[in-house]
């Protein structure tokens, strides 16, 4: 025990989506401070986990519990879970054109805080943040995510998180499409808050460990098929990276059988 | 688009414009349309005689057309229960102070005297059948700019008037431009010299107090050779549980290398039937833009249009309709290409919520020994509910064949994805929405003034509220 306050705790959690079963009984704690990466091969429910913590209205949880600092997340809409700071750095973030990055993350921002911003503080705060993240001024002027490479997405992703200060971030492959060069400024962007918001919980999730060399997790986790098979430090990440996620595979099958 | 812009003077909280100041009038013609009343309406404008005749030669038109089945649904608009002419107070004034203090209350809760000094060039405003004040600022009126009610317009500019009204839009073009022709009242009477610039805009707004009423207004906008013009014109009525019905006819005069841009915020009560023929005529090298939004009333039918008359002319429509329940938009465009080398653009949309209705209607039409022209249509329609509907008419008349034409249609709803990403980041599912919408119309409220596309902002707000069931 760390004797740090519990942020998340997922027990048990299963969830299905027009009535297949795609986790299968995930239990996963994170306290306040902590940075958990989430790892495992593709569609063996990452994004699904990432997306039923932030409340995506697709899934259906079927068992289990998701506890958010001390409160039962499942009874709360989308908006209120990110009110309450938890912020998911999306896969495939939407566009949403017409809408500019500035006005979306100025109404944002208020909602986050309850309060109305003044222009101007918003703007010294959003030219602060964009700098850090090496973005263009001219950045906040485009329509969200419209006509967007992968990389200026993912930077968003993570603007936006700076901006909103959040509790808990899910990033759920925000290393995916980046260069190395991207991937430095997004992880220190990650880095960054991490100092200033010591409380901050961040599960990372990816299939690769590239990032995990530029932020470095207490926690590595590994979902197969819908449950996570194996949690460790951050050896496991490099383990798996030689030994691949079979080897996982057929230990759940063992212990399954 | 910044939340806090001051919007004050634009006074958008609510359909507050619903509230009704008790009648008052000096004269209120009977129920019902007449050839009696019509003579009437000149007799009190002390007009000559060719525009007594030409009034009842609107109302023989008028009757002798059928109401048109072609488009939204005019089966419920009785006009036996319309009081065609309302005069509300004696003379139009020159200053607030000049007109009549209940009268201009309303105003002030419109926000109307407090815009005008702060961003336009000049305001009328029609009140009833009547404008009640006009008034541009001196350094235009001294450059010859003539901002007038368009009874003032008959009176001082008896030739200017007589060469120009009625040349654009004829009484017999369509039913209710027959009616407009034969009973019309308020308006304005605008005429920019050569050269000269408007560039802070001029409005216009529209109010209709008492219940049945029919407001007609008439507008004549000449821009000579080389000059440019802005024109806000804007709406509301009180919400009351009979019908009221509007049917204005503007036309506009755009001489050679000038620009006009018209722009319409139309916000009556759900009880009004809108019926507005609106056109230019565009000569040689000249520029018109219409941007039309359509927020309120019960039914409109409404095509702005551009005659591109002249080598070169361009016309531009940029239409914004939006159906909430009960509402039907039948809105659109007009684009006549009778010159070589002329070109148009049409971009509409639509929104429809719950059992709203919007339709796109539009011609595109080039005729013979229009060489080059060259014209582009795009409509996109976005539907909020199951039940909202949209449909396009999209009519194209192509006589030469060395036109370019385009044309893009589109219907969309709000996507789940859409919807969670926002309010991941802490927006309510109605703010969420409402966001998309803003989105959806940027395009055409990029062009609006900045006052304006706040306002227009903040009204696609409020019809979102309460959007979610
Ligand atoms: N909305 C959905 N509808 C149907 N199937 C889904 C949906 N979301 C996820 N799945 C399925 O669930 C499984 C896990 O997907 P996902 O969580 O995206 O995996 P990962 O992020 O680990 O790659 C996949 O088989 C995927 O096809
Ligand atoms: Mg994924």
């Amino acid at each position: 025990m760390t004797g740090k306050k519990e942020l998340l705790v997922i027990e048990d959690l299963h969830a299905a989506v027009e009535g297949n079963e795609i986790l299968r009984g995930v239990d996963l704690t994170i306290h306040e401070g902590e940075l958990h990466a989430l790892m495992g091969p593709n569609g063996s429910g990452k994004s699904t986990l990432a997306k039923i913590v932030a409340g995506h209205p697709a899934y259906a949880v079927t068992k289990g519990s998701i506890r958010y600092r001390g409160e039962d997340l499942l009874g709360l809409e989308v908006d209120e879970r990110a009110r309450k700071g938890l912020f998911l750095a999306f896969q495939y973030p939407s566009e949403i054109p017409g809408v500019t990055i500035a006005q979306f993350l100025r109404h944002a921002k208020s909602a986050r805080t309850g309060e109305d911003i003044s222009v101007l503080d918003f703007y010294d705060d959003l030219k602060v943040a964009m700098q850090k993240l090496d973005v263009d001024e001219k950045f906040a002027e485009r329509f969200v995510n419209d006509g967007f490479s992968g990389g200026e997405k993912k930077r968003n992703e993570i603007l936006q998180m700076a901006m909103l200060k959040p509790n808990l971030a899910l990033l759920d492959e925000t290393d995916s499409g980046l260069d190395i060069d991207a991937l430095k400024i997004v992880s220190d962007g990650v880095n960054t808050l991490h100092r200033e918001r010591e409380h901050l919980g961040v599960l990372i999730i990816t299939h690769y460990q590239r990032i995990l060399n530029y932020i470095q997790p207490d926690f590595v986790h590994v979902m197969v098929d819908g449950k996570i098979v194996r949690s460790g430090d951050r050896e496991l990440a490099t383990h798996l990276e030689t030994e691949g996620y079979e080897s996982m595979r057929g230990q759940l099958t063992a212990a399954g059988s | 688009m910044p939340k806090d812009q001051n919007v004050a003077a634009l006074n958008l909280d609510d359909y507050k414009y619903g509230f009704k100041d008790p009648d008052s009038y000096v004269f209120k013609s009977e129920k019902g349309l007449s050839r009696q009343i019509v003579e009437q309406i000149s007799e009190m404008k002390e007009e000559p005689d060719w525009m007594r005749k030409f009034r009842l030669k609107g109302l023989e038109i008028y009757e002798s057309k059928p109401v048109p089945k072609w488009g939204a649904d005019l089966s419920g608009l009785n006009m036996d229960e319309i009081y065609f002419y309302v005069k509300p107070s004696e003379g139009e004034g020159r200053t607030w102070d000049e007109v009549p203090e209940d009268i201009k209350r309303t105003f002030d809760r419109l926000g109307i005297p407090e815009a005008e000094q702060k961003s336009l060039s000049g305001v009328g405003a029609q009140y009833e059948s009547e404008m009640v004040y006009h008034r541009i600022k001196d350094d235009l009126a001294a450059q010859g700019v003539i901002f007038d009610s368009i009874e003032d317009g008959l009176k001082k500019h008896p030739d200017l008037f007589k060469r120009y009204f009625a040349t654009v839009i004829p009484p017999h073009d369509n039913k209710y431009a027959a009616l407009n022709s034969a009973v019309w009242s308020g308006g304005s009477f605008i005429y920019v010299p050569p050269g000269v610039e408007v560039d802070i805009p001029l409005q216009a707004y529209f109010r209709v107090n008492s219940e049945n009423l029919g407001q007609f207004e008439r507008t004549l906008i000449i821009a000579d050779e080389g000059s440019k013009l802005h024109y806000i014109e804007g709406c509301t009525a009180p919400t009351y549980s009979t019908d009221s019905f509007h049917s204005g006819v503007i036309e506009i005069i755009v001489n050679r290398g000038a620009n006009v841009r018209y722009t319409t915020i139309q916000n009556w009560s759900n009880n009004m039937y809108n019926l507005v023929t609106q056109r230019a005529r565009v000569e040689e090298d000249a520029r018109m833009a219409w941007l039309d939004g359509n927020l309120g009333s019960k039914i409109t039918m409404k095509y702005p249009s551009c005659y591109l008359m002249g080598r070169g002319a361009s016309g531009e429509i940029m239409s914004i309709a939006y159906a909430g329940p009960g509402q039907h938009q039948d809105a659109g465009g007009k684009m006549v290409h009778a010159a070589p080398h002329t070109t148009s653009e049409i971009i509409s949309k639509s929104i429809s919520k719950g059992a709203g209705r919007s339709t796109y209607r539009g011609l595109v039409q080039v005729q013979k020994g229009a060489h080059n022209a060259s014209s582009n249509v795009e409509c996109d329609a976005l539907l909020l509910d199951e039940n909202a509907r949209t449909d396009t008419y999209p009519y194209i008349e192509i006589d030469e064949n060395d036109a370019s034409i385009g044309h893009e249609a589109t219907v969309s709803k709000i996507g789940d994805e859409q919807l969670f990403y926002l309010m991941q980041r802490g927006l309510a599912d109605d703010e969420a929405r409402t966001m998309v919408v803003r989105g959806f119309i940027e395009p055409i409220s990029k062009h609006l003034p900045l006052e304006y596309a706040v306002e227009l902002n903040r009204l696609v707000e409020l019809e979102m509220e309460g959007s979610v069931g």
